[in-house]
């Protein structure tokens, strides 16, 4: 990335609730129903219809409000927002504009090493638009407007965002607390949880802002980073020229990787807010604020905070571990299971909590990532996987051997114990075996441990090679290093 | 207060609306009163829009529970729009997605 440009970008996430009805009519807010099942007359907008506002969506409003540390406001808004289009059956959309639900609140993310607030510019209430589907169907569009009318809150954040890593770990920390807190179950696949990005640059060291672009269409957090490089270069490379940024909305094209014009904002649309006539102000009250404040689950960022003191695992470790629920469930049931294990063979259990969490964050989690499956069906039980990660503590596989016997176990769908045995896998450390294959390498290679007495360095890598090869890859790596080295006086 | 036929035909675009030269003036006109009329209001002593806009006797928006009701069968909801495709409404094809 070019250097001379500071990325300055904010985001909206729009995040459906887990309602079982709509914001505010009685039909189902349910995923995957077959088109134009859940619709009524007023999700339709038909004339004369009154919507009422569901309760539940509030509550979840609140709670969103209090584990990002907003301020709920006790009287907010609704209004309409005017536009055309066909997913859209009354012609506008019920949102909140000048009085939202929640303001301010702010979420620390992981910035390089250290730690960054971003600020929360306000959270609203307002409902989801129908479908449009195009594929497939010449000269026309379809609409489903299943999702019409779903409830969604709408969450903007501050320009503070600096870095695209830094964009990706807002939303990977926001959409965690969105389903920790019950909010939202935060299925990107299926549109529950959808992110645009507003993206300037500017020179480094000045202030002012640049003109903003906004990105459309990133439906994963890769493709959210992809974006946010892509624009910056073009962005950058549109200043460097002289050239100027247009105000614009853009679309990401995850095949290609680039983004490209959708409209322009120079002709600003006018949604002619005004406030919603059918709907009085929403009130809430300071009790039923305090009641949901007492009923908050325990935070992410507090879960991190008591897994490190207690555990002494290292924070960022600590919040990959908790980013999905399924997965802390995972590592917390391999971890007793590796906790009897350190009383059967008395050695400590911390040993074995930092090997599992370094094993689970490399090997485990990779194969969950290629493999795309966020759910933990069909691959080891979390006892296997202690009982592997034991093997190594006790110092009767090596690391590479176990990350072998967890690949095959993956693949062939088989246990450890199964694949150690058929593969005859093991480490061997004792002193006697080793200086065995030392003594028998040394003489083998006279002329390699004459150039190391020599001082030739590099030669050393190859006599431990040579050591590894002749046990078949069971040698203890670490002792064979040290009894070699004994063993050439240097 | 004249409304000029540059805030018609922008009025008139945003509604989706093609107005010929002769509607034009005489929307300019038409609407202008309207607004003249409205403007009438101004002359009470109100409290600023915002956060009073529906209060008063109406009291806050009631709020209710979160339980489903059955919805509209899809054949009797497809049945108002002019076009439709199986299960779908059908609309002129839309070639800018998003909004």
């Amino acid at each position: 990335m070019s250097t001379d440009f500071e990325m300055v970008v904010g985001l909206e996430v729009h995040s459906q609730l887990l309602t079982r009805t709509k914001l505010f009519c009685r039909c189902e807010n349910r995923f995957g129903a077959l088109p134009n099942t859940l619709v009524c007359p007023v999700c339709l907008g038909h004339p004369g219809v009154l919507p009422v506002l569901n309760r539940e969506a509030v509550r979840l409003g609140i709670r969103l409000g209090l584990a990002l540390g907003c301020t709920v406001h006790a009287h907010s808004v609704f209004d309409r927002k005017h536009y055309f289009y066909p997913d859209l059956p009354k012609g506008y959309q019920i949102s909140q504009y000048t009085h939202p639900l929640l303001t301010g609140g702010v979420l620390t993310v992981r910035s390089g090493e250290g730690l960054r607030e971003i600020r929360l510019h306000r959270i609203h209430m307002e409902e989801d638009a129908g479908k449009n589907l195009h594929a497939g169907i010449r000269d026309a569009s379809h609409v489903d407007l299943n999702r019409a009318g779903v409830p969604l809150l709408e969450i903007v954040s501050e320009p503070d965002i600096r870095t695209p890593e830094e964009a990706v770990d807002y939303l990977k920390k926001l959409r965690q607390i969105l389903r920790a807190v019950g909010v939202s179950d935060g299925n990107m696949e299926e549109g529950s949880f959808r992110c645009d990005a507003n993206i300037s640059l500017r020179p480094n060291g000045t202030s002012a802002f640049g003109t903003k672009v906004e990105i459309k269409n990133m439906n994963s957090f890769r493709f959210v980073q992809k974006a946010l490089v892509y624009e910056y270069e073009r962005q950058a490379s549109l200043l460097q020229r002289g050239e100027r940024v247009v105000s614009e909305t853009r679309l990401f094209d995850s095949s290609t990787g680039k983004t490209s014009t959708m409209r322009s904002k120079e002709e600003a649309l006018d949604y002619r807010y005004f406030p919603e006539p059918d709907l009085p102000p929403l009130v809430i009250d300071s009790r039923w604020v305090q009641e949901e404040r007492d009923r908050l689950p325990e935070l992410p960022q507090e879960r991190v905070r008591k897994l490190s003191e207690e555990m002494g695992i290292r924070e960022p470790d600590a919040e990959v571990l908790l980013l999905e629920e399924d997965f802390f469930r995972y590592f917390e049931e391999a971890r007793q299971e590796l906790s009897a294990l350190a009383r059967a063979g008395s050695w400590p259990e911390a040993q074995g909590t930092s090997r599992l969490v370094s094993f689970l964050l490399s090997e485990v989690l990779r194969e969950w990532n290629r493999k795309g499956v966020p759910v933990l069906s069909g691959e080891l039980r979390p006892g296997e996987i202690a009982y592997l990660v034991a093997q190594v503590v006790e110092e009767r596989l090596s690391l590479n051997q176990a990350k072998e016997v967890y690949a095959l176990c993956v693949e062939e769908l088989r246990s450890p114990k199964t694949v150690i045995r058929e593969k005859n896998l093991s480490q061997e450390s004792g002193e006697e075996k080793l200086g065995e294959w030392i003594g028998e390498v040394l003489a083998e290679n006279p002329a390699e441990v004459q150039s190391y007495r020599e001082g030739k360095d590099r030669v050393f890598g190859f006599l431990v090679g040579q050591v590894m090869k002749k046990s078949a890859g069971k040698a203890h790596p670490q002792k064979a290093n040290r009894l070699l080295k004994d063993a050439l006086g240097r | 207060m004249q409304l000029t036929r540059e805030q018609v035909t922008h009025v008139a675009r945003l509604a989706s609306l093609s107005l010929t030269p002769e509607e034009e003036v005489h929307f300019a006109g038409e609407l202008s009163h309207i607004l003249d009329y409205v403007e009438s209001l101004n002359r009470l002593k109100l409290p600023p829009p915002g956060l009073n806009v529906g209060d008063g006797e109406q009291g806050p928006t009631p709020l209710r529970d979160d339980t489903p009701r059955p919805s509209t069968p899809v054949d009797l909801a497809l049945t108002n729009a002019p076009d439709h495709s199986g299960q779908f409404f059908r609309v002129p094809r839309i070639l800018e997605e998003g909004r």
